[in-house]
């Protein structure tokens, strides 16, 4: 018997075998997340029984020791963080990726690239703790009482800031050098080049850039524990106090019991459904035009 | 029935959490094992040999309580290497309960006990003392229980309206469900729903943190958390309540008012196993333990 007809004749199934394997591999993965949700679902379900969903939203205030619980101001919480941090720090990291790209001198390119994935490494306590002992008392200066709305949303904008720097930077890396050279051929200036040829090229780096960044923001926790002064109330202003619901469960988890644990678990599963609806949001967005 | 089930899906996982938190005990027996811990701890705990000490104590209760059981535990450990103490929280309640049907040796109660617990023998280990604290550079140095419940409830929001500077008051309240929160709540008999707080804490670190980078702030914290770190250096002072000075000293004999007892507690006089931990916990060889986890031990 020759190789050749083991390979063809004879076909070994080690084909099937991979198949199986990444098959098995890739349900691993997803059961991941559906475990998650089974276990939420079921962990909640007492409490969303006898308490009811609708109270989540409708309920006075969030005194889950005295059966109110309202989640609303903590979903407006970190929809404004997020919100916030997305805003500042999208235009930030990718005009910092087109700097580096396009416009930096080359000794400063790379150790500029080396401060940002410095940046992307240092813990998220770390930024919490200097938001807490300078950027906190900083505000509370200006207006008291100084955690705020405005400490939470610089805080995460700074630690998302590298998260979409460096895609934006790899999806730049990946533009095809003869688009440029074709750009060039034309007379094209550097703006216009970036604008009419690296842009779109680009875009679906740049996209999935900011959805990573966007996860990230919803579920910073410990920072923003730190900073924001996790008042449950919707803000009015950039310096009201506000509580995320993250920020929700690792406060109150351990000392949380019966119904005022599982509705921890609630705020979990908002965060849950949040977070799927983003990317959903994101692929429909796309719908095919941004990724192939 | 449902009700037995509740309790163990409960337990379960506060065991869960606790393996991971504490790390006392194995994570996989206490998982697995739940429904026989009861049973085979107590019969373990009272078939002790009188020269060695072996077998596996169950302590169930207050959170509040249970880091400091799980170091004292640890060390009992090592003292008595074929002794094992789980810790598992739950409450106070859970600790009254499970002792009285047997499911734990020993139970955690962070309060006084009360008068329908009499049936339980209690052993008091520890004292906590809660402090209400301001910026160092702040010029009040004493304030009433009603300036501090009108600070409080938002019905005082200006340092000048006690005699300060002229600043707006910041709150500084603790998250539902911490102790600190219920002991400050039953002294000055508030409901959380009353207090009108500017920013919200988790532990005691946080909040010092809070009041040290913040002039007008008004915070309350565990006595012991707050001398150590006032001691180091921190800007914060701590006001007297009811011209008592907040100090673990004035906690440990008895004079400042928002103080509690620790207890742990055994249903009948404690043997063997169970003895001689609860007098390893009351002993001065616990003392250091009690004050690292920022309580007050008993006595000097």
């Amino acid at each position: 018997m020759t190789s050749s007809h083991s390979n063809i004749l004879y076909r070994w199934p080690t084909d099937d075998l991979l198949c199986w394997l990444l098959r098995g591999l890739a349900a691993i993965a997803g059961l991941v997340v559906v475990f998650i949700v089974v276990f939420l679902i079921a962990e909640t379900l007492p409490v969303l029984s006898h308490v009811g969903l609708e109270r989540f939203f409708t309920d006075p205030s969030w005194h889950p020791a005295e059966g109110f619980y309202n989640l609303t101001p903590m979903l407006w919480g970190t929809l404004f963080t997020m919100a916030g941090s997305v805003l500042i720090a999208t235009p930030l990291g990718i005009l910092s990726a087109i700097f580096c790209h396009y416009y930096a001198p080359p000794i400063l390119t790379r150790p500029y690239r080396r401060l940002i994935e410095l940046l992307a490494g240092i813990p998220s306590v770390v930024y919490g703790f200097w938001g807490l002992v300078v950027l906190v008392p900083l505000i509370g200066e200006i207006h008291p009482p100084g955690p705020s709305l405005l400490s939470g949303i610089l805080i995460l904008t700074i630690m998302i800031l590298p998260t979409i720097a460096l895609m934006a930077d790899a999806s730049l890396a990946n533009v095809p050098q003869h688009y440029l050279r074709g750009a060039a051929a034309l007379g094209l200036p550097r703006w216009a080049t970036i604008r009419g040829v690296v842009f779109p090229t680009a875009k679906s780096g740049l996209f999935t850039g900011v959805i990573l960044e966007t996860g990230r923001a919803i579920g910073e926790t410990m920072a923003i524990l730190m900073v924001c002064g996790n008042v449950v109330q919707t803000p009015s202003s950039f310096f009201d106090p506000i509580r995320t619901l993250t920020a929700n469960i690792a406060l109150e988890m351990s000392y949380a019991l019966g119904d005022h644990r599982a509705a921890l678990f609630v705020s979990g599963l908002v965060l849950m459904t949040m977070i799927a609806a983003l990317t959903m949001a994101a692929e429909w967005i796309s719908r095919g035009r941004i990724y192939g | 029935m449902n009700d037995l089930n509740r309790r163990y899906g409960d337990a379960s996982i506060y065991s869960f959490l606790d393996a991971c938190r504490l790390k006392v005990g194995n994570l996989l027996p206490v998982f697995l094992m739940l429904p026989l811990f009861g049973w085979s701890g107590t019969s373990a705990a009272q078939t002790t040999a009188p020269d060695q000490l072996s077998g596996k104590l169950v302590v169930t209760g207050a959170s509040t309580l249970a880091p400091l059981i799980a170091e004292i535990g640890k060390r009992f450990e090592s003292l008595n290497p074929k002794v094992r103490v789980d810790v598992q929280t739950g409450g106070s309640s859970r600790g009254v309960a499970d002792v009285r049907q047997g499911l734990a040796d020993i139970g955690m109660v962070s309060r006084a006990m009360k008068d329908d617990e009499k049936d339980l023998h209690a052993f008091a280990v520890a004292s906590d003392g809660v402090g209400i604290l301001v910026h160092k550079d702040n010029p009040i140095r004493a304030l009433t229980d009603e300036q501090i419940i009108a600070i409080y409830t938002g019905k005082i929001t200006n340092w000048k309206e006690v005699g300060g500077k002229e600043a707006a008051i910041t709150v500084v309240s603790k998250a539902e469900g911490r102790s600190t929160l219920e002991v400050f709540l039953h002294y000055f008999k508030l409901k959380n729903t009353d207090i009108k707080p500017h920013v919200v804490i988790g532990d005691n670190e946080q909040g010092i943190k809070i009041v040290a980078g913040n002039r007008h702030a008004i915070g309350y914290v565990s006595i012991g958390t707050a001398e150590y770190n006032e001691s180091q250096g921190v800007r914060i002072t701590l006001l007297p309540i009811d011209g008592v000075p907040a100090s673990t000293k004035s906690v440990q004999n008895d004079t400042f008012p928002i103080s509690r007892p620790l207890h742990i507690v055994t249903r009948t006089a404690p043997t063997g196993l169970a003895k001689a931990f609860i007098e390893y916990a009351q002993s001065k060889a616990a003392y250091d333990i009690i004050a690292q986890q920022y309580f007050v031990p008993l006595a000097d």
